[in-house]
C-alpha cells in the first residue's frame, strides 16, 4: 500500500495553563488521500479547530506543545523548519478560515489580500497577480469580480465574503484544503451553494479536503470519511455511509437523534445529548463520554474507570467504546435507527 | 467629505470664539488692572487714564472683545485714535491682521513675539516628535513581541521610568551633563533651519530628547498595547496561514492595524506641543511661544496670555480636525458623514 497523502500519527496538543493543563487534542491518527475529502465532527472544545491549526502550523509561537507526527508527502509537518513551513502554507496547503469578516484584514482590498496569497509563493507581476485573482474571484461565484477586486471585505455579503476567503485559499491550488466551520456563520441557501462550489473545485483542482464542522448535514453532503471527535479523542472513524446507516458510538447517535430533520413527524422531540462537554483539564476518568452516555447500563463496562481504546468494530470502522459491539449494533437497531 | 470638513471648520471657528469669549471674560473678571501694568514706578492718576484711554481698557468689555475678534480679520492701530493718526502718525503701531493684539508690557505687537517665537516652537515640537515616534513605537513593537521575555520587561520598565521623571529633571540633568560637564553638545541657542540645519540640530538636540524622553514612554505602552490586542486577530492568523513571512506579518499585517490609534494620539500631542513646550523651553532658555506664554503670565501681561491661550486653542482644535479627517484614509471602514 503507497503511504497516502496526509497522514496524523497520534498527534497531541496540549495548553498548559494555571488550572492545569488542557489536552486538546489527545492522541488522533487519521489519515486522508487527495481528492477525498474528511469530515471532523464534534462539538465545541472537541479539538476539532486544534486539529486544523496543528496542521497549518499555526501553534508555532503559542504556549501550545505538539507531540506525534503529521506527515505531508514526506515531510513531518512537526519538524519542518519555520522557512519551509511558510513556503508550505498557503501553497502546498491552505485554510478557509470561520467567520470571514474577522478573519480578513479590515484595511485591505479583498483583491489585495488574494494577491498577497499569491505574491508571497509566486514570481508573478502585480499586474498578472490581479489577472489571476480576477480570474478566482469570478470561478469561485462572485460576480463582477473585476470589480469586486477593489472593495474591502465589509463592503462584501457574508456569503460573498466567505466565497472570497475559498479563493484566496485555492489561489495557489493547494494538494491539501482545510475547511473549519466554512458555512456556519450562512444562512442555508448560501451553504449549499458553497458546499457545491467546494465539491466542484475538488473535482478541479484533485485537492484533499478536510471539512470541519458540528453540522452532520454537511458531512453527508460533502465527506468521504467522517472522524467524530469528543474531548480531543476521536470516538468514531468510518466511512461516511457506515457512519450514516450503522453509527456505532453513543456519542454519535446523540449527534444524529439531536440533528432536524425534514422528513420526521413533527410530533416527535429532538433528543439533544444531555450534559456539558467535558472540561479538557478535568478529562473524566475512563471514557470521557461517560458521565452523558445513556446507555451504558446495557452491559456491564468500566466505563468510568478504564480508557477505552479505539477498536474496528466493522471493516474500516472504528470506534472507542466498552459496550460490545453486539450490544452496540442492538441497541441501535432497536432504539436509535426508528427515530432517525 | 467635502461637506464633512466644512462643517468641522465652523464647529471649530465657533469653538475657538468660545475660548477667547472665556478667556477675555477672565479678564475682565480677574481684579488686575491692565493699565497699571503699562504705568511703571512714578505713575500719576493723569498717566494712568490717559494709558487707559490709548490702549482702550475704558471701554466696556464686548466693545474690547469686538475690537479684539475684528483686529483678526483686518488688523488694528494703537493706540486706535483718529486725532493722533492724522496729527501724529508715528506714534501709531499698526499691527497687521490677523492682529492678536499689543503688548504694553513688551511695547511690542504681539504678532512680531509670535513670529519670533514660532519657529522655535516648531523646531523643538517637530524634532522632539520624530524622535519620539520612532523610539516609542519601535520600543512598543520590540516589547509586544517579545511579551513577557526580557526584552518586554526592560521596555516596558524604561518607559515607566520616563513617565516618571519631570521634565525639568530631565532638562536639567542634559543640561548639566552633556552640555556644561562635558560638552559634547553646546548648550542651546537656536539656530535657524535654514540658516544652518546642522547647528539647528546640534542645538536642538538635547530639548528633543527631553520632551521625547517623557512622550515615548506613552507611545512605547500605547504601541505595545494595541500591537498585543492587533497579533492576536483572526487575519493576524490568515496572514500566517497563507505564507506570509513574519516581518510582513507584523509590519504590514499587525502595525498597519495599530496604527490608526498611535496616529489619532500622536496628532493631538504634537498640536498640543507645537502652542510651545512650557517648561522644556524654559529650562534650555529657549525663547519660543511656550517661553512667551510663561513671560506674560509672570508680567500680568494680559493681551498676551489672551493670544497664547487663542494660539494653543487653535491648534488643538485643528489637530482635532486633521486626526478625524486622516482617519478615513487610514481606516477604509471609515466614513465621513456630515
Amino acid at each position: 500500500m503507497t503511504a497516502k497523502f496526509l497522514r496524523v500519527n497520534d498527534l497531541r496538543v496540549q495548553f498548559p495553563t494555571d488550572d492545569g493543563v488542557v489536552k486538546a487534542v489527545d492522541g488522533l491518527t487519521f489519515d486522508l488521500e487527495k481528492g477525498k475529502t474528511l469530515g471532523i465532527v464534534g462539538e465545541s472544545g472537541s479539538g476539532k479547530s486544534v486539529t486544523s491549526l496543528a496542521i497549518m502550523g499555526l501553534h508555532r509561537g503559542s504556549s501550545a506543545k505538539l507531540t506525534g507526527e503529521i506527515w505531508l508527502d514526506d515531510e513531518d509537518l512537526l519538524k519542518v523548519s519555520h522557512e519551509e513551513l511558510r513556503r508550505l502554507r498557503g501553497r502546498k496547503m491552505a485554510m478557509i478560515f470561520q467567520d470571514p469578516l474577522s478573519a480578513m484584514h479590515p484595511y485591505y482590498t479583498v483583491g489585495t489580500q488574494l494577491a498577497e496569497a499569491l505574491l508571497v509563493h509566486e514570481k508573478v507581476s502585480k499586474k498578472a497577480a490581479r489577472a489571476t485573482v480576477i480570474d478566482m474571484l469570478g470561478r469561485v461565484g462572485i460576480p463582477n469580480p473585476g470589480r469586486r477586486v477593489d472593495q474591502y471585505p465589509h463592503e462584501f455579503s457574508g456569503g460573498m465574503r466567505q466565497r472570497a476567503m475559498i479563493a484566496m485559499a485555492l489561489i495557489n491550488n493547494p494538494e491539501l484544503l482545510i475547511a473549519d466551520e466554512p458555512t456556519t456563520a450562512l444562512d442555508v441557501t448560501v451553504q449549499a451553494q458553497i458546499l457545491d462550489l467546494m465539491r466542484d473545485l475538488q473535482a478541479e483542482f484533485g485537492s484533499a479536503i478536510i471539512m470541519i464542522t458540528h453540522d452532520l448535514g454537511v458531512v453527508a453532503e460533502i465527506a468521504d470519511d467522517v472522524l467524530v471527535m469528543y474531548g480531543g479523542k476521536c470516538v468514531e472513524y468510518a466511512e461516511v455511509d457506515d457512519a450514516f446507516h450503522q453509527p456505532d458510538h453513543p456519542y454519535t447517535w446523540g449527534l444524529l437523534t439531536s440533528m432536524p430533520r425534514l422528513d420526521r413527524v413533527k410530533s416527535e422531540r429532538l433528543v439533544p445529548v444531555a450534559g456539558n462537554p467535558p472540561s479538557l483539564i478535568n478529562i473524566p476518568p475512563g471514557c470521557a463520554f461517560h458521565p452523558r452516555c445513556a446507555f451504558r447500563e446495557f452491559a456491564p463496562c468500566p466505563c468510568d474507570e478504564v480508557v477505552p481504546e479505539l477498536l474496528e468494530s466493522y471493516p474500516k470502522h472504528d470506534s472507542r467504546c466498552h459496550i460490545p459491539v453486539a450490544t452496540r449494533a442492538e441497541v441501535f437497531a432497536e432504539r436509535i435507527a426508528p427515530r432517525l | 467629505m467635502f461637506y464633512y470638513i466644512l462643517r468641522r471648520l465652523a464647529s471649530a471657528a465657533a469653538m475657538i470664539v468660545l475660548i477667547t469669549a472665556t478667556t477675555f471674560a477672565i479678564f475682565f473678571a480677574s481684579p488686575i488692572d491692565p493699565a497699571r501694568y503699562t504705568c511703571g514706578k512714578n505713575c500719576t492718576p493723569t498717566i494712568l487714564e490717559g494709558n487707559r484711554k490709548a490702549l482702550g481698557y475704558d471701554q466696556p468689555a464686548t466693545v474690547q472683545y469686538v475690537k479684539f475678534i475684528s483686529g483678526l480679520f483686518v488688523g488694528r492701530d494703537f493706540p486706535d485714535n483718529e486725532q493722533l493718526r492724522t496729527e501724529h502718525p508715528e506714534q501709531i503701531v499698526h499691527c497687521p491682521a490677523p492682529c492678536l493684539g499689543y503688548s504694553a508690557n513688551q511695547h511690542r505687537t504681539i504678532n512680531e513675539m509670535v513670529a519670533e517665537g514660532w519657529p522655535i516652537s516648531l523646531s523643538v515640537a517637530i524634532g522632539a516628535f520624530t524622535l519620539w515616534m520612532l523610539i516609542g513605537v519601535g520600543g512598543g513593537l520590540i516589547a509586544a513581541l517579545n511579551k513577557g521575555r526580557w526584552p518586554d520587561r526592560t521596555i516596558v520598565g524604561s518607559a515607566l521610568i520616563g513617565f516618571s521623571l519631570p521634565t525639568f529633571f530631565v532638562g536639567l540633568v542634559l543640561l548639566t551633563f552633556p552640555a556644561i560637564k562635558w560638552g559634547w553638545v553646546p548648550i542651546p541657542n537656536f539656530v535657524p533651519f535654514f540658516e544652518n540645519p546642522w547647528e539647528w540640530a546640534r542645538n536642538l538636540i538635547l530639548p528633543w530628547i527631553t520632551l521625547a524622553f517623557f512622550f515615548a514612554a506613552s507611545y512605547v505602552r500605547l504601541t505595545r498595547a494595541y500591537m498585543i490586542e492587533t497579533m492576536s486577530e483572526d487575519y493576524i492568523r490568515t496572514a500566517r496561514a497563507k505564507g506570509v513571512a513574519t516581518t510582513a506579518v507584523v509590519m504590514r499585517h499587525g502595525l498597519r492595524a495599530a496604527l490608526t490609534p498611535i496616529v489619532t494620539a500622536a496628532g493631538l500631542d504634537l498640536g498640543g506641543l507645537l502652542g510651545g513646550a512650557i517648561i522644556t523651553e524654559s529650562v534650555f532658555s529657549l525663547h519660543g511661544l511656550g517661553y512667551l506664554a510663561v513671560r506674560s503670565v509672570t508680567n500680568m501681561d494680559l493681551p498676551t496670555i489672551v493670544a497664547m491661550v487663542m494660539i494653543v486653542a487653535t491648534f488643538i482644535v485643528i489637530a482635532n480636525l486633521i486626526v478625524d479627517v486622516a482617519y478615513s484614509f487610514i481606516d477604509p471602514r471609515v466614513k465621513l458623514v456630515s
